[in-house]
């Protein structure tokens, strides 16, 4: 069975983390914990842009961890960049161990609407799933209602469901760890 | 999963001297299902173009050493198809409006708001996926427009490919002329299969093979109900080649009436059908081919002079076999070659005496009864090599002499026959025709006799 753990690094209030967790846990068939990490995040706060270098998270995330197979997802209320691109959700190494989400954009009251800590909680939930998809090596799934499809609006992410679909499913089922 | 289909098998590569551009970037289009390739200056992105096949090109203006634009430029010298798509900041938007006037598909700005850069990728490789398809479709139609049954090297064939290759890009009206087995239709298709209409149909009609009332119902297309049996309606020829080439087989035989109403049609690009009262416009090209000799026939009285001037704009003569021998073997083991293919067997040669057959045989039906000679052969010969019993009788055994032929005719055959069995041993051949061999010498000379090669 897949370990995960799951570090909240300033993660929002609003996300009940030990259920988050056992959600996860069901989804994923893993065994996901919370755990915290020493991860100094405010040295990847870029001051001009006001966002933090996700991929220097993700780098932090593994320095700090202890090494062996667990999976790493890192849980955060700040807004994540990636140096070319102007936001990002949350970042994934491929098939690999390490992944990062972040809530600052799938909050409601960001576009102006009401706050709705049920959407966040679901959205954030499936933008865990994703970024954990990925470090199974999963990529993005266009074919199917799947919680793998490629999102950059949080329209997106509301639209898909929180599963994986009949092709992805069986990736996360065979992982060996 | 991704469909292997679709992203995978698209190839990008990024260039960009800033590592972290080109591993975010990377990153991104990995979790997209792109093939990744990543360069970070314009040599190593050379490079990369040249060992692995890109599809697009993500490119940073502004690169230390040669830029972005000058790499574009470079690009574009090996591959005009391949998408570049021009990574820029804000300050040098100038410059990708430059780069996207010398080609670039599109640009983007640093830093890339994810949902632009998603939408452009995939409308690019959408486009790139299309272009590879166009490209395939495009190379079977030509597969199947190619003409390769028309064979020869004689200087009267090069002079009518030299034709074909210049009236065919023209819209003008082409009239070809030759004795019958000649290949009219071929050179016909080939003209179409070379003009800008390819992608449209030729539609042949052979104006000899029915009688008026029928060609015009052919022609025309008629409404139902417009004479006894039609009971639907009907597109007529006319229609059909809307867009391609109408070619009109033996228009020497056409009926008077027939040939009023296709002047009109000639004229005015509209007609009605048989019956009917809508007018149709269409656009096609014309060729026509006849064996007959026109002139006599305008002079007779039986064919338009104003739709001979009509027809006659560009005429090309296919010169018959027997002026062409020279052709006779490439032609010969052309036919080998495609019916062996057609018959699932091994191609075969001809034998010395089946060659000079050949080459000698008058072949009034032209290439066709050379083809038609050839299957025959194909089909009988057990041999390794075709004999010249493989041949069609009529071929081998009328070289005793057939009616209608002239007594030089049967000479010069005989020759040939007994020069052939004698393996062209000048004095066993002059022994077994009863002559010396100054005189064979003088008849191969007055026939023009080669030995095979």
């Amino acid at each position: 069975m897949t370990d995960i753990l799951l570090i909240p690094l300033e993660a929002d209030r609003d996300l009940s983390l030990d259920e988050f967790a056992a959600d996860l846990g069901q989804v994923l068939a893993a065994r996901v914990t919370v755990g915290a990490l020493p991860v100094p995040i405010r040295e990847a706060y870029d001051a001009s842009r006001r966002q933090y270098h996700s991929g220097r998270i993700l780098q932090m995330l593994l320095d700090t961890a202890p090494p062996g197979k667990t999976k790493l997802l890192g849980v955060t209320s700040h807004d994540l960049f990636l140096p070319v691109l102007t936001y990002i959700f949350g970042q994934a190494q491929l098939a690999a161990r390490a992944c990062i989400f972040s809530s600052f954009r799938l909050r409601n009251d960001l576009y102006g609407l009401a706050p709705s800590s049920h959407l966040l909680r679901r959205r954030s939930f499936k933008e865990a799933l994703h970024e954990l998809g990925h470090t199974y090596g999963l990529r993005h799934c266009a074919d199917e209602p799947c919680v793998m499809n490629a999102s950059t609006y949080v329209e997106d992410i509301d639209i898909k469901p929180a599963e994986f679909c009949a092709s992805c499913s069986p990736v996360i089922h065979r992982a060996e760890f | 999963m991704t469909d292997p289909l679709s992203t995978s098998s698209i190839h990008l590569l990024v260039v960009d001297d800033e590592a972290s551009v080109r591993e975010s970037l990377e990153q991104w289009f990995l979790e997209d299902g792109y093939s990744v390739h990543t360069a970070e200056n314009a040599a190593a992105a050379l490079d990369i173009l040249q060992r692995e096949r890109i599809d697009l090109v993500l490119l940073d203006i502004k690169m230390p050493g040669m830029d972005g634009l000058a790499l574009q430029e470079r690009i574009r010298e090996f591959d005009t198809d391949i998408i570049i798509i021009i990574i820029t900041a804000f300050a040098s938007v100038d410059t990708a409006v430059r780069a996207l006037k010398a080609g670039a598909f599109d640009y983007v700005t640093k830093p890339i708001d994810p949902d632009e850069l998603s939408t452009m990728v995939r409308n690019a490789a959408q486009q790139r996926r299309l272009a590879r398809e166009n490209a395939q479709l495009r190379q079977t139609v030509d597969a199947l427009h190619h003409i390769d049954d028309i064979v020869g090297a004689s200087e009267e064939m090069v002079k009518v490919f030299d034709l074909v290759r210049t009236v065919a890009p023209t819209k003008s009206t082409v009239l070809i002329r030759g004795e019958s087995g000649t290949g009219k239709e071929l050179i016909a298709r080939a003209i179409h299969a070379n003009s800008t209409r390819k992608y449209f149909p030729i539609i042949p009609v052979n104006c000899g093979a029915l009688s008026e009332s029928l060609l015009e119902s052919e022609l025309f297309g008629h409404e139902k109900g417009s004479f006894t049996g039609a009971q639907y309606r009907r597109k007529g020829k006319f229609e059909m080649a809307n867009g391609g080439t109408l070619f009109l087989d033996e228009i020497g035989t056409l009926a008077p009436k027939t040939q009023v109403d296709l002047l009109r049609v000639l004229e005015s690009h509209q007609f009605q059908r048989v019956g009917g009262e809508q007018t149709i416009h269409v656009d096609f090209r014309l060729i026509c081919a006849t064996n007959a000799d026109l002139e006599a026939a305008v002079r007779d009285g039986t064919f338009r002079e104003d739709l001979y001037y009509r027809i006659n704009v560009f005429a090309i003569t296919i010169p018959p076999l027997r002026e062409r021998r020279g052709d006779i073997p490439m032609l010969a083991e052309h036919f080998v070659h495609k019916y062996a293919r057609l018959m699932n067997r091994t191609a075969k040669e001809f034998s010395e005496g089946a060659m000079s057959l050949l080459t000698t045989y008058a072949w009034p039906g032209n290439v066709r009864e050379l083809e038609n000679a050839v299957e025959r052969a194909m089909v009988v010969s057990s041999r390794p090599f075709i004999e010249e019993e493989d041949l069609p009788m009529h071929l081998s055994t009328r070289a005793a002499g057939a009616a209608g032929e002239s007594l030089a005719d049967v000479e010069r055959r005989h020759i040939v026959q007994v020069l052939s069995e004698m393996n062209w041993n000048i004095t066993r051949s002059a022994e077994r025709l009863a002559i010396d061999r100054v005189t064979l010498y003088n008849k191969i000379e007055k026939y023009g006799l080669k030995r095979p090669e």
